[in-house]
């Protein structure tokens, strides 16, 4: 690769050819600040933050998508450099509803932060904040007011997603984001994955916080309060709340459900293991009827995926499994089985979810998916809401206790953990599928190959004489691409794993933000280390789940199962 | 003292005087797509600007139009406002006492009439359709080319790709870059700076300096064969694009040579068939076949090739020429420019040394026409031309290279009649004065001057008023034809015709080389799609990223030709190409909008 020399506020640094001078400073040491930059993402240069000193040019280059030449000479933090950033702040938020303590990305927001580096405490020029009507009931919330048009927002939408919900509408002072072409965001092809949200690197897009419905809950006496926590969840609670990975452990994560209020702390895990067991049998007997179902069969438990095919390829509607997601499998179990073990009526039972995810708190809202009851899961919190909901109860999570997760509903095995993790819920229904065609079991590890993060990637598994064809795919982009290959006939599967949000679960739309980074692939280990260190790696020995089985289920695809944890896909449209 | 003296331009008057060029450059360079509500509103704050402030129309009118504009644009408006806007930008135009407000509310209603629509949206929706043009020069081009693209391969002297660049989008890079229309720098946004980049120069360049450049794979065969009637550009297209999409093409034309128009109705001093010839062979060298001198519908029956193709692509053009309809039209030594060009693509130089040649039109065909004249030898040529010169639709360099070159342009003169001698053959041109008269339809009309007829020796008289499309043989097998043009809709799909496709001047009349390439590029997509695929095929080529380097305002490098004494004394080329330190600079001079500003979104997407 060719070597190109600059010198950067007096440095030398060499970078290869191709390099941007943000990076290039960067290697150096030297920091440029960014605002509506996103490495991989966005890097168009509208904020104008990012600008920089090249000796020689008449005007300042953004730093972000200029690329270094062999002997240029630049300065980063020059009185003019900084005037020019300082002054388009000052204009960002001339347009921007700063009132910052009544946002939710006070204290984790890229704008307030460069206003306090930049010591903006007065803004010269005239205030107009503008305003659009948003249904607040919708997962999440789009604040005209607060958005500084980075559009960051239609990029991952664009690019990672490919559903183009967002783009830029009207041209002049008047251009804004908005939904595409003027549309209602219900008309937009949304999947609800949040990805927009946790790209914002403000308070435009947010979560709907439905954080006082749960404490209204815990203190009313009329309800048992039961607590649900996806498996991706304990690989970033600790992000929310600044607590180091090595002290966020799932049992001290079970000790801060608990303080929340909730009389039982249960584990998604537990219906995760449940939703191989039933997805699991579906999809043998999907192989060994071959003509009677639509093929290849694919994952349902991802709602941003299970609305993409809706919405984009309702063709494909019955190759979703009819299986449950493990969030509603648990609340009809919650209801059913568990409350008659409690002596309780359903309606007695609250069951909230803690969820990496936006497209959840759809999900519960579904008719077709609440069968043990109105509502299986009450409601739905995100990662996010779950750690405003610690620091609101005033919990130091640096000194909670481990403590166990409650019984019957609390356990998982490894297989149910990496659900979190793009290629997880295939690894894991691999494992089980194995034993329930051959009888055997095989290395917890032997699926393997479809683990990854990016893009889709297939594999080939052999089951006693059953050859399986799989792929997985994450990003919505990439499930589009998937579909076309598949529609085309260039591509045949018979399982294909997709979640919405890139990376899976780790990475979803309702994770802790950390702006300008994508966490997925760190917190995607974390989980394959828990499923590593876990006795139990496979779902059918999840010994909870058996005992479901024997007293209440009687085996998966009973009668029993049907009801309460598949749906008819076709039944439910959006 | 005296009582009087003489009054020197200010500074400030010259540095405002400087400032509207600026803004006037500005307006014209601006990019297509933008909010017709945007503009009118920032027009009307100037139209406001200007007002003296003495009558009531103008001095408050306008100003309360803008308060309306304002609202409306703030998503603040009422469909009453609408009605109010019309009302008031009527009684304004009706009523203010100078032109400074009622032109400025003409301005408003003219724009508020044509764009109901889009007010509208902004009332209802809050909605603004409007999307400003991200690579402007890109968006004017008709079939789109990469231009910033092969701008950076040329400044990079990567030729070769320069060219695979322009060929994703145009197989005729060596035609365009002598001949096109250039619309791209109508919109270039250098014009904001300075003037706007000499991309067809630069597309020159690209053509001389690259090699042979072979043309990309062709996709698998798909076993589908498409015929294309009409070699010209429109046809050879399609055949292009097709052939890469993996059908099997043959081109059928009724002249001995591939071409069409760029070679019967395109001089060679502007386009040599050498190179002309470059851009077919690799046209040809995917694999196209062509069978030329027949005729269909004379020498083989539509139906036929009907049965035998799976699709056909109509491309004939418009071969026919229009008539004065004047006494002695028909007499020996008058013919039409279609002819005369027709007969120098042959090859054929007839010998006009001695000859008074009249040429009628103000076209570029009749530019054509004067010029080859010159070049055959004639004593005088005089091109006659009802309107004024500025009102001429050929290009003003066409223009004043045939005046140049000893060409005299008699404006404002329409035939009346040819005379003839004894044999019937022609002797003068009776040329009637007209008188330039109020503007219809954007352009001023004229009318009969009272004054007598003039009367100017003529051998030879050469009518370049038009072309017309010679459609009759498909006309006879049931293609729909509407005033001679072909009814084909805007995907170039032929109305109630399963198969049958057509584009390009003989469906739309007589327009530039660059739309029939588009009419057959969009061909090309829709019959690909006719026939099961998809309309894209891989056409690798490496661009260039590019530089943070702004080259401040500079002047344009225009081409230059041989001098016209010399170059009137034979068909060879006579446009010169940049040297290189022109191209460098010319290069620079490209702003990269793929890069700056809202191009940069679509970057990766080239």
């Amino acid at each position: 690769m060719e070597k190109i020399r600059l010198t950067i506020d007096g440095m030398e640094a060499v970078v290869e050819k191709g390099t941007t001078i943000l990076d290039a400073a960067k290697s150096i040491g030297v920091p440029i600040p960014t605002l509506c930059y996103f490495e991989g993402l966005n890097d168009i240069g509208a904020c104008r933050v990012c600008v920089v000193e090249i000796e020689g040019e008449p005007k300042l280059n953004a730093a972000c998508n200029a690329l270094c030449e062999e002997g240029m000479v630049i300065r980063t933090n020059s009185r003019r450099v900084r005037k020019a950033r300082e002054v388009n702040l000052k204009l960002i938020l001339s347009k921007h509803d700063g009132f910052c303590p009544a946002c939710n990305r006070n204290g984790n927001c890229k704008l307030q932060s460069l206003a306090e580096q930049f010591n903006i405490y007065h803004i010269p020029y005239e205030r107009t904040v503008l305003k659009t009507r948003w249904d607040t009931t919708l997962p999440f919330i789009r604040r005209e007011g607060k958005c500084i048009s980075c559009m960051r927002c239609i990029e991952v939408c664009d690019k990672i997603q490919g559903i183009n919900v967002w783009d830029l509408i009207g041209t002049g002072s008047h251009a804004r984001v908005g939904v595409n072409q003027g549309l209602s965001i219900n008309e937009a092809g949304c999947a609800m994955c949040g990805q927009c949200v946790t790209h914002c690197p403000v308070g435009a897009l947010i979560e709907r916080d439905d954080t006082d419905k749960l404490l209204d809950a815990v203190e009313s006496s009329e309800k048992i309060v039961v607590a649900q926590v996806a498996p991706a969840v304990r690989a970033a609670w600790g992000d929310a709340l600044g607590l180091p990975p090595e002290l966020a452990t799932e049992k001290r994560m079970a000790a801060a459900m608990r303080r929340m209020g909730v009389d039982y702390v249960f584990d998604t895990n537990f219906t995760a293991d449940l939703t191989i067991m039933e997805e699991g049998s579906e999809f043998i007997e999907r192989m060994t009827h071959p003509g009677e179902y639509k093929m290849p069969m694919f994952t349902s438990c991802c709602p941003g995926w299970v609305r993409f095919v809706k919405l984009h390829y309702p063709e494909y509607v019955n190759n979703l499994s009819t299986a449950k997601s493990p969030q509603q499998m648990f609340g009809a179990v919650a209801k059913s089985y568990f409350a008659e073990k409690i002596g309780k009526k359903p309606e007695d039972i609250f069951c909230v979810s803690i969820m990496p995810c936006t497209a959840k708190k759809y999900e519960c809202d579904v008719p077709e998916v609440n069968d043990a009851s109105d509502k299986d899961v009450d409601m739905v919190l995100t990662t996010r809401e779950f750690g405003r909901i610690i620091k609101e109860l005033n919990i130091d999570p640096f000194n909670l206790p481990e403590e166990e997760f409650d019984s019957p509903l609390g356990s998982g095995t490894g297989a149910a953990v990496i659900f979190g993790a793009t290629g997880g819920v295939m690894e894991a229904a691999l494992r089980s599928a194995y034993y329930l065609i051959t009888g055997e079991n095989v290395d917890a590890d032997a699926f393997s190959d479809v683990r990854g993060l990016y893009g889709w990637r297939d594999a080939t598994f052999r089951a006693g004489d059953i050859d399986v064809r799989v792929a997985v795919a994450s990003g919505l982009a990439n499930a589009r691409e998937l579909l076309e290959k598949i529609k085309a006939g260039e591509v045949e599967y018979d399982f294909v794993e997709v979640m919405a949000c890139p990376g899976g679960c780790a990475g979803g739309g309702g994770q802790p933000i950390k702006d300008g980074q994508e966490l997925a692939e760190e917190r995607k280990e974390r989980l394959y280390d828990i499923d590593r260190k876990n006795s139990l790696r496979r779902s059918h020995e999840n010994p909870d789940v058996l005992a479901l089985y024997d007293e209440y289920l009687e085996k998966p695809l009973s009668h029993r199962s049907h009801e309460l944890l598949h749906t008819r896909q076709e039944d439910w449209s959006i | 003292m005296s009582q009087v003296r003489i009054i020197r331009p200010s500074e400030a008057d010259k540095i405002m005087k400087n400032l509207y060029g600026d803004l006037s450059r500005r307006l014209e360079g601006s990019p297509t797509g933008n909010c017709p509500v945007e503009m009118t509103s920032a027009f009307l704050k100037l139209c406001l600007a200007q007002s003296c402030g003495k009558c009531v129309p103008c001095r408050v009118g306008l100003d309360k139009l803008s308060a309306i504009y304002d609202r409306i644009l703030d998503g603040n408006g009422q469909m009453g406002d609408l009605d109010l806007i019309e009302e008031t930008a009527r009684s304004i135009a009706d009523s203010a006492d100078c032109a400074i407000g009622f032109e400025g509310a003409k301005l408003v209603l003219d724009g508020f009439l044509a764009f109901r629509e889009d007010y509208e949206a902004h009332i209802r929706k809050n909605m603004c359709a409007a999307r400003v043009s991200e690579i402007p020069c890109m968006a004017a081009c008709p079939t789109h080319v990469d231009i910033p693209g092969y701008i950076s391969c040329v400044q990079a002297g990567k030729y070769d790709d320069a060219i695979r660049i322009i060929r994703r989008q145009n197989p005729f890079p060596s035609v365009c870059g002598l001949v096109c229309e250039h619309p791209c720098e109508n919109y270039c946004r250098r014009q904001l700076v300075d003037d706007a980049v000499n991309i067809r120069g630069l597309k020159r360049v690209a053509v001389e300096k690259a090699g042979v450049v072979a043309p990309p794979e062709c996709v698998a065969s798909t076993g589908k064969k498409v015929a294309v009637i009409g070699g010209g550009p429109s046809g050879l297209t399609a055949a292009y694009y097709l052939s890469l999409l993996g059908h099997k093409v043959k081109v059928f034309d009724q002249r001995d040579r591939l071409g069409g128009m760029l070679r019967y109705g395109i001089p060679p001093y502007r386009l040599p068939n050498e190179w002309l010839d470059k851009d077919i062979n690799a046209i040809l060298s995917t694999g196209v076949e062509f069978e030329t001198g027949v005729s269909v519908g004379k020498d083989i029956r539509l139906e036929d090739i009907r049965k035998e193709y799976d699709s056909i692509y109509i491309g004939i053009g418009a071969q026919a020429a229009s008539s004065l309809g004047i006494e002695g039209e028909d007499a020996d030594g008058v013919m039409s420019a279609v002819e005369i060009l027709r007969m120098i693509g042959d090859g054929e130089r007839p010998d006009f040394s001695g000859k008074n040649v009249v040429v009628v039109g103000g076209g570029n065909v009749a530019m054509d026409a004067t010029r080859t004249s010159l070049r055959l030898g004639a004593e005088s040529v005089v091109c006659a031309y009802r309107r004024r010169i500025q009102d001429m639709t050929a290009q003003a360099e066409e223009i004043e290279g045939a005046m140049a070159e000893g060409a005299e342009i008699m404006s404002l003169m329409a035939p009346v009649k040819i005379e003839v001698d004894e044999n019937n053959h022609v002797k003068s041109m009776l040329l009637q004065k007209q008188v330039t008269g109020p503007v219809d339809r954007g352009r001023p009309s004229v009318r009969n001057a009272d004054e007598d007829v003039t009367v100017i020796p003529a051998d030879i008289v050469i009518v370049a008023i038009g072309q017309s499309i010679d459609s009759d043989a498909m006309a006879q097998v049931g293609i729909p034809t509407r005033r001679n043009r072909i009814v084909a809709n805007l995907a170039a799909e032929v109305t109630d015709m399963e198969g049958v496709f057509a584009g390009g001047d003989c469906v739309f009349g007589p327009e530039t080389v660059i739309r029939a390439i588009e009419a057959g590029k969009v061909a090309a997509v829709t019959i690909d799609e006719y026939l099961g695929g998809n309309g894209r095929v891989a056409m690798p080529a490496e661009r260039v990223a590019a530089s943070y380097k702004f080259t401040p305002a500079c002047g344009r490098v225009n081409m230059t030709e041989r001098i016209a004494s010399e170059r009137k004394e034979d068909f060879d080329l006579m446009e010169y190409c940049m040297s290189d330190e022109e191209t460098a600079q010319e290069c620079s001079r490209c702003l990269r909008c793929d890069h700056f500003g809202l191009g940069k979104r679509k970057e990766a997407g080239l």
